[in-house]
């Protein structure tokens, strides 16, 4: 165990906090829009402004963006190397200097059409995606379709030079303000459930497809149904062969950046409840006083550092060239439903305010944690419910067996 | 950076676990709990000869001089296997000589640790649960200890004491002999049979101050809190490596348990809980070690942490092999009693993570 960063690494260091304060000055950040409040509560301050981009095009070039992509798609192409990818993500985050996007298009389309794209579609869609001038939205659940993604029913037939789709996807998060969307599409009925898949890319202004806004529990519509009525997509715009859809889109979950990401987060809303803990009054001394939300706060603090050095953990053994089994597994898991326990000591602190709507003037933070409290139970079915990741655990972490009505058929 | 062990580092502990995978069956573990003194000289020696008391013994008393991070992993493998015997005692005692002795005291005992010709225990926590040196009410004075320790791991065995008590500079750390005058000890029955405990009074019994004050005091109960929590750690993996077997095996309604969802999902559930507080308690321990200014904390925290996993690891274990898991014979019971031990010994979870909230300044 060696947690100082050697010569090299503090050279690297140096090197880009020179690159960000030439290229990244106090104009710049402090030209930004005010920031959504959900942006916070999230932790991530993305901008897509002029000046945003021409700091990530530059921060490409040099390598310190966007290092699994090639250069000449955008990208920073360097070698694999999670130490300085952290200490870049530090020195941007110190900064407030624009960092990768971390939407669908850049975090999973962009890794499977470099693994899996046609020249062409490389070409068209990974630069423009990589600097957030092509929005995209993952068309995979459907009605029938959730949890058991393979079962799913919209149809493509090709017809000369066209896929022609019908069917239905929902649960589609930012559909309505998404240029373009990846999509699985059954093309192979007869084929068993996983081989009879192909992945499309679905220009999202074709005629027959409708986006229909679906509100959620917190009162907002982030997400969407999408219909396709005889919707015509060129047949160059599949990606990978027919068929082989789901191994396709299976590719990006080989791409574990996101667990940095969740130990951040997890730290962040503990340090907003922390701050909300010493700021707010509950029964005449600062809720921080309380005896029982003293020792709430510390049992999930103690989680919190877990997430983090487990994280370390895990950058270690990629590093080394380890196999993580298990360790790799159960990151998601626990970082949700530590993001749940948190939301719910903020509630708890907030005493009656917990009951002020977000956007109600006299709610604390905006109803900030109120949003984080309704929030952290979303992030708990996307991208797998937490009983689907519990199966993930048990079955390729743990050997159990698999359940017989899921076996591939 | 690297957030990970060393080749050594690994070595040491599959070391371990081999010789107790052969040495430490769970045979051996009923046959020494239900023994009278609970300590068994041979396997003792067994891991003397591995070198497992002088691991953080400095090399120039006969030791390996390495570190906490090291001696933890021994703490883990003994906890994986429910390993009887003097470990937690010896071990803080050996930090305590480290931490608090002058060079006369360590040429004297740290050699006979490292080489198992001595066996020290510590006498700190006092009645009403009292773990805070700052309210410790056993008297030093003119070389005489008056006071009571009501539990004080394998004292009826130890050839020397490390007594926690106040002189007129405040708490600090004092040694008494086996046979010096005044010591009267009574022996008790725990939960967790595989560890002794006695209650020790003194009365006017002749002892040494060693040089250390309050804070060597307390870094000896740090360093006890995180070899608790290696030792939680050790045995919450073997129950949950336990359930995993026993899901595999067991059938009922034509099929293996283990393909039900409810069984897969309270394993799992329990994996991921386990998984990351190996991190945890690996980085307490280098903080110990090399990062000071954060080790009392993380000593806090991770005590609190890992004997509340190890409680639930013991007794989702036990739910999961139904009526078996609730009997005598079969072994999980061993780990049980473990938790209830690691549980209250040195403050239950809610003192430490006051003391972490305090330590922060909240």
């Amino acid at each position: 165990m060696d947690l100082s960063y050697s010569a090299e690494y503090e050279a690297f260091r140096k090197e880009v906090q020179t690159f960000v304060q030439e290229n990244w000055t106090d104009e710049d950040r402090n030209s930004a829009p005010p920031p959504d409040p959900r942006s916070i509560t999230f932790g991530t301050l993305i901008r897509t402004d002029e000046r945003a981009t021409k700091f990530r095009i530059k921060a490409a070039e040099r390598g310190y963006l966007y290092r699994h992509v090639p250069k000449r798609y955008g990208g920073g192409e360097q070698p694999f190397d999670p130490l300085k990818s952290t200490i870049i993500s530090e020195e941007l985050r110190r900064s407030q200097a624009p960092g990768e996007l971390m939407g669908q298009g850049a975090s999973m389309l962009v890794p499977t059409l470099v693994e899996h794209g046609t020249e062409e579609q490389k070409e068209k869609f990974v630069r423009d995606t990589l600097l957030g001038k092509i929005r995209w939205c993952q068309g995979y659940s459907e009605p029938g379709s959730g949890s058991d993604l393979a079962s799913l029913r919209t149809r493509g037939v090709l017809d000369g030079d066209f896929w022609v789709i019908n069917g239905q996807k929902i649960w589609t998060s930012n559909a309505d303000t998404s240029e373009w969307m990846f999509c699985l599409v059954r093309t192979e009925p007869e084929a068993p459930k996983h081989e009879g898949i192909s992945y499309l890319l679905i220009d999202m202004q074709t005629p027959g497809l409708t986006v229909r806004p679906l509100r959620q529990m917190t009162g907002e519509a982030d997400f969407n149904e999408v219909f396709f009525d005889n919707v015509r997509v060129p047949a160059k715009n599949i990606v990978g062969k027919r068929g082989q859809g789901w191994v396709v889109s299976r590719s990006t979950l080989k791409h574990e950046r996101a667990l940095i990401g969740n130990s951040l987060l997890s730290r962040r809303t503990l340090d907003g409840v922390i701050m909300l803990a010493q700021a707010l009054n509950l029964r005449g001394q600062p809720a921080i006083k309380d005896p029982a939300i003293r020792n709430k706060i510390v049992e999930l603090e103690t989680k919190v550092l877990a997430n983090e050095y487990h994280a370390n953990r895990l950058l270690t053994m990629q590093a080394r060239g380890e196999e993580a089994g298990i360790a790799g597994l159960v990151a998601k898991l626990y970082g949700t439903m530590l993001g749940y326990d948190v939301a719910k000591l903020a509630m708890d602190m907030l005493g009656d305010r917990g009951m002020l709507a977000p956007g109600e003037p006299s709610a604390p933070a905006m109803g900030m944690f109120l949003t984080a409290y309704m929030w952290s139970l979303g992030v708990l079915i996307a991208g797998g419910t937490a009983n689907i990741q519990r199966n993930v655990i048990a079955e390729r972490g743990l050997g159990l067996p698999r359940d017989q009505a899921a076996s591939r058929k | 950076m690297d957030f990970g062990l060393s080749e050594d580092q690994v070595l040491l502990r599959q070391t371990i676990r081999r010789f107790l995978d052969e040495q430490c069956p769970t045979s051996r573990v009923r046959a020494i709990m239900e023994s009278d003194s609970g300590h068994d000289t041979t396997l003792w020696q067994g891991l003397v000869d591995l070198g497992v008391t002088g691991l953080i013994v400095p090399a120039a008393y006969g030791g390996s001089g390495l570190e906490l991070l090291d001696l933890v992993l021994a703490a883990e493998e003994l906890g994986y296997a429910a390993t009887p015997g003097p470990f937690l005692g010896s071990s803080m005692a050996t930090v305590a000589l480290m931490e608090g002795g002058d060079a006369a005291q360590r040429q004297r005992w740290l050699p006979q640790i490292a080489s198992g010709k001595a066996l020290l225990t510590i006498a700190f926590g006092e009645a009403d649960s009292q773990w805070d040196p700052r309210a410790f009410t056993t008297k030093a004075s003119g070389g005489k200890l008056n006071g009571e320790k009501p539990f004080v791991p394998y004292a009826a065995i130890a050839d020397a004491l490390i007594v926690a008590a106040a002189d007129d500079d405040g708490p600090g750390l004092w040694l008494v002999e086996r046979g010096a005058a005044g010591i009267e000890t009574t022996s008790l029955t725990l939960v967790d049979m595989t560890r002794r405990v006695d209650g020790v009074r003194f009365k006017d019994t002749p002892a040494t101050k060693l040089g250390g004050d309050r804070a060597a005091l307390q870094r000896t109960i740090d360093a006890g809190c995180i070899l608790i929590a290696a030792d939680a750690y050790g045995g919450s993996r073997r129950c949950l490596e336990m359930a995993v077997d026993y899901a595999k095996t067991r059938e009922q309604f034509g099929q293996i348990i283990g393909a039900f969802q409810g069984v897969k999902h309270q394993i799992a559930s329990l994996a991921c809980e386990i998984e990351p507080s190996l991190a945890l308690y690996w980085y307490a321990a280098h903080a110990f070690d090399r990062i000071r200014d954060q080790s009392p904390r993380h000593a806090a925290l991770v005590k609190a942490h890992m004997s509340d996993l190890y409680d639930r690891a013991t007794r989702d274990s036990t739910e999961l092999h139904g009526g078996i898991g609730f009997t005598w014979e079969f072994d999980l019971h061993l780990w049980f009693r473990r938790a209830v031990f690691d549980r209250s010994f040195l403050g239950e979870a809610a003192v430490h993570r006051a003391r972490a909230a305090d330590l922060a300044g909240w």
